[in-house]
């Protein structure tokens, strides 16, 4: 069975149609990245998958972990695992980023029925996790993604990741707006937490992360429609062409 | 009402009644308002000639006064004739055990953190020799007096230290100031009294362990603290648990005195019944709060307000000593029909003298929430500075907010900053906390909280956990 299955499915914002019938199987321990020009749907695909309201669903399934993904709120869908790395991560003034990430982590760790991890069990979680994402302790102990640069904000989307394990994370324009050493950074986060359990749907527009996650799959959203699927070397034929050739 | 409402509301009302200890027989007055009651609430308190005269003098005064209607508040006309001026509480416990008590109520405290044995006299459970809140607060008290602090009730300080209260009784908030504060005047029931001797540090946040003997101050409250030249006081005033009361009118006068070098702190939870959710029943609270600054002087005021059905509320600093300090941070949460009219005033007299207003109002249902400010700088109030940050926060959308600054500066080398702000909380931040696993309701209370920290900073650790739980509670079902 897949991890993710998505079947004709169409999604709608404020009435008017942007996913088209994307079909899209994704299975443990896969890599697949998600190309296409500006306003061809991929934030609306992964927004649909995160269950956010604004998108309105009109037909089509998606089947993850063999149950209707469709039926669950979005804060089950996290628990079960989801997780989508924000194009732009929202700030909350005045909320500490550790007690927030605390509160996440112990609200899935609940779902799955383990005892929540009090300060000094989270704390020591944290250090290991810093291990992994390179993140400057000072952003930990900010108020979420508050006066964080554009860079520190993705760094912080990547670190949630670290900590909260998930089975499938969606990142959706991680790398766009990164310096080198950012986008090095976040592509070695994303390496570290790869697992034969767990899969990742990357979103780019870019082929130049795919230099440092190596994906399995590449396929090539354009208005609302999968157009194209192939290996890596599709991600290396967009840059070379760019998008025009879909017209 | 519901049912359950209903029960829950006698039972809490109950539990005003008989949950504390006092040693005033139980009686009380007849309805209404005339000198005769006046003498009478005096005579049953044993008090001096010179305050029987101060409470008469107060009354006479009031009824030339009319009730304020400046503030943006609504509510049906209020009888005065029709309330009782003197109730005492009666003695004996409720209950036996918690066992007894309804477990709505004893969820709430365990949702606020408050502890097992306050829970036993909050809900009115008799209480063992364990913890018996007066030998409690006894022990306490040996402790203070050994440095020569007063903490007793007004009505004790009225009687054991009656030179202290003639001197500071209503030099700051004057019998005459307004209308409410003229009623307190003539008919205030208790309250508390502290004095810190010159150079005395309190070493504790008083009323930490005596809140809830506080919780039965009752609708007219009187408090009175006073610190010496050099004195420092952190008070802690109310209570998180729900207070309800028949009494629907509460009109309670708090007056600050720091001399010279004096510093005083005083942070309030309120909690009073906010009515139900279309606002019946609600305690009306009218409340007259004001400190005043001598040379170097320092008054903070720090309050989180969630209860009552309309609050009017303005907490004040005069600032007549060269280079004192006064600071005013408040969390204003309405919900429902609340409705909200608070801020406060800085009076800039003397030189060099700085204030400080932070201002943040939530509002939801269908509630008003008004903040008022009056900024005051003096002729010879020179290098004066005040600082104001007024932020509203709206959730939903049949809720108000609304900010009503006032500045008048006499003197042309003061500062004044304005800075005030109204947000929504976004469905993008909803969003992005339900992404992370978090329920929406749970992402609102942590969004406000974190709207609010600026204020919580300022409370004393244990009461900043209960306020913000507090908060969380307050905002249950404000979110479809
Ligand atoms: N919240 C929204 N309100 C209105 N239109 C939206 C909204 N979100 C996306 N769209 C529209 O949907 C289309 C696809 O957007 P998006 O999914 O963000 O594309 P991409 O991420 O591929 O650049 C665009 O035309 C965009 O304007
Ligand atoms: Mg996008």
């Amino acid at each position: 069975m897949s991890l993710l299955e998505i079947r004709n499915l169409h999604a709608t914002v404020e009435g008017k149609e942007i996913l088209k019938g994307i079909n899209l199987t994704v299975n443990e321990g896969e890599i697949h990245a998600i190309m296409g020009p500006n306003g061809s749907g991929k934030s609306t695909l992964a927004n649909v998958l995160a269950g956010r309201d604004l998108y309105q669903v009109t037909e089509g399934e998606v089947i993850y972990k063999g149950k209707n993904l469709l039926e669950m709120s979005p804060e089950e869908r996290a628990r079960e695992g989801i997780f989508l790395a924000f194009q732009y991560p929202v700030e909350i003034p005045g909320v500490s980023n550790m007690y927030f990430l605390k509160t996440a982590l112990n609200e899935k760790r609940k779902h799955h029925g383990l005892p929540e991890l009090d300060a000094a069990d989270f704390l020591k979680l944290v250090r290991d996790k810093m291990k992994i994402v390179d993140i400057d302790q000072n952003l930990l102990n900010r108020p979420v993604n508050e006066g964080f640069s554009g860079g520190e904000k993705k760094r912080n989307e990547i670190f949630q990741m670290a900590v909260l394990e998930p089975t499938l994370a969606i990142l959706d324009e991680t790398d766009s707006g990164l310096d080198i050493d950012a986008l090095k950074a976040v592509a070695e986060g994303v390496n570290r937490l790869r697992r034969d359990d767990n899969a990742f749907i990357v979103v780019t527009h870019y082929q130049r992360l795919l230099n440092y996650i190596v994906p399995d799959y590449v396929h090539v959203l354009y208005k609302g429609q999968i157009v194209k699927s192939d290996g890596r070397e599709l991600a290396f034929e967009l840059e070379e062409k760019g998008y025009d050739w879909l017209k | 009402m519901s049912d359950e409402k209903k029960q829950l509301e006698e039972l809490t009302s109950q539990e005003y009644k008989y949950g504390f200890v006092t040693d005033i027989e139980a009686d009380e007055l007849p309805l209404g308002l005339n000198e005769d009651i006046i003498r009478a609430i005096s005579r049953k308190k044993n008090e001096p000639e010179f305050l029987t005269e101060w409470r008469l003098k107060a009354y006479r005064h009031w009824l030339k006064m009319e009730e304020p209607h400046w503030a943006k508040v609504k509510y049906p006309p209020i009888d005065y004739q029709a309330i009782r001026y003197y109730s005492a509480p009666k003695n004996q416990p409720k209950y036996n055990s918690l066992d007894e008590v309804d477990p709505k109520l004893l969820e709430t405290y365990e949702k606020l953190g408050i502890p097992l044995e306050e829970q036993k006299v909050l809900a009115g459970v008799a209480v063992d020799a364990v913890f018996d809140s007066v030998s409690v607060a006894t022990t306490f008290k040996e402790k203070l007096s050994e440095l020569g602090i007063i903490f007793c009730s007004m009505s004790e300080a009225i009687r054991e230290h009656p030179d202290l209260v003639r001197k500071y009784l209503g030099s700051v908030v004057p019998p005459t100031d307004n209308f409410f504060a003229a009623l307190n005047s003539a008919v205030f029931s208790d309250g508390s009294f502290v004095y810190i001797p010159k150079g005395v540090r309190c070493p504790m946040e008083l009323s930490t362990y005596f809140r809830i003997n506080a919780a039965q101050t009752g609708q007219f409250e009187r408090t009175l603290i006073v610190a010496d030249e050099g004195a420092y006081v952190s008070y802690l005033e109310g209570c998180t648990a729900p207070m309800r009361d028949e009494n629907q009118l509460h009109a309670a006068v708090v007056e600050l005195v720091a001399l010279k070098d004096a510093e005083i702190k005083y942070s309030t939870v309120q909690n009073w019944y906010p009515g139900d959710e279309e606002g019946r029943g609600g305690i009306y609270n009218f409340v007259t709060k004001r400190g005043i600054c001598y040379d170097n002087a320092k008054i903070s005021w720090t309050q989180v307000e969630t209860g009552s059905a309309i609050t009017w509320k303005y907490p004040s600093v005069i600032l007549k000593g060269d280079n004192s300090i006064g600071e005013f941070y408040s969390v204003a949460l309405t919900n429902n029909r609340q409705q909200a009219d608070t801020g406060t005033k800085m009076i800039h007299l003397g030189k060099n003298t700085r204030s400080t207003i932070v201002s943040k109002g939530i509002s939801a249902g269908k509630s008003d929430n008004s903040y008022r400010g009056l900024v005051k700088v003096g002729k010879n109030a020179t290098n004066a500075r005040n600082y104001s940050q007024c932020d509203s926060l709206l959730i939903g959308d049949k809720c108000g907010a609304h900010t009503f600054p006032y500045i008048d500066v006499q003197n042309t080398t003061a500062q004044v900053e304005h800075e005030a702000t109204t947000s929504k909380i976004g469905e993008d931040q909803i969003f992005y906390l339900n992404q992370r696993g978090i329920s929406t309701e749970d992402a609102v209370s942590m969004i406000v909280n974190g709207y609010c920290r600026e204020v919580f900073r300022e409370l004393p650790m244990e009461f900043a956990v209960e306020a913000q739980n507090l908060l969380s509670l307050s905002l249950e079902g404000s979110v479809g």
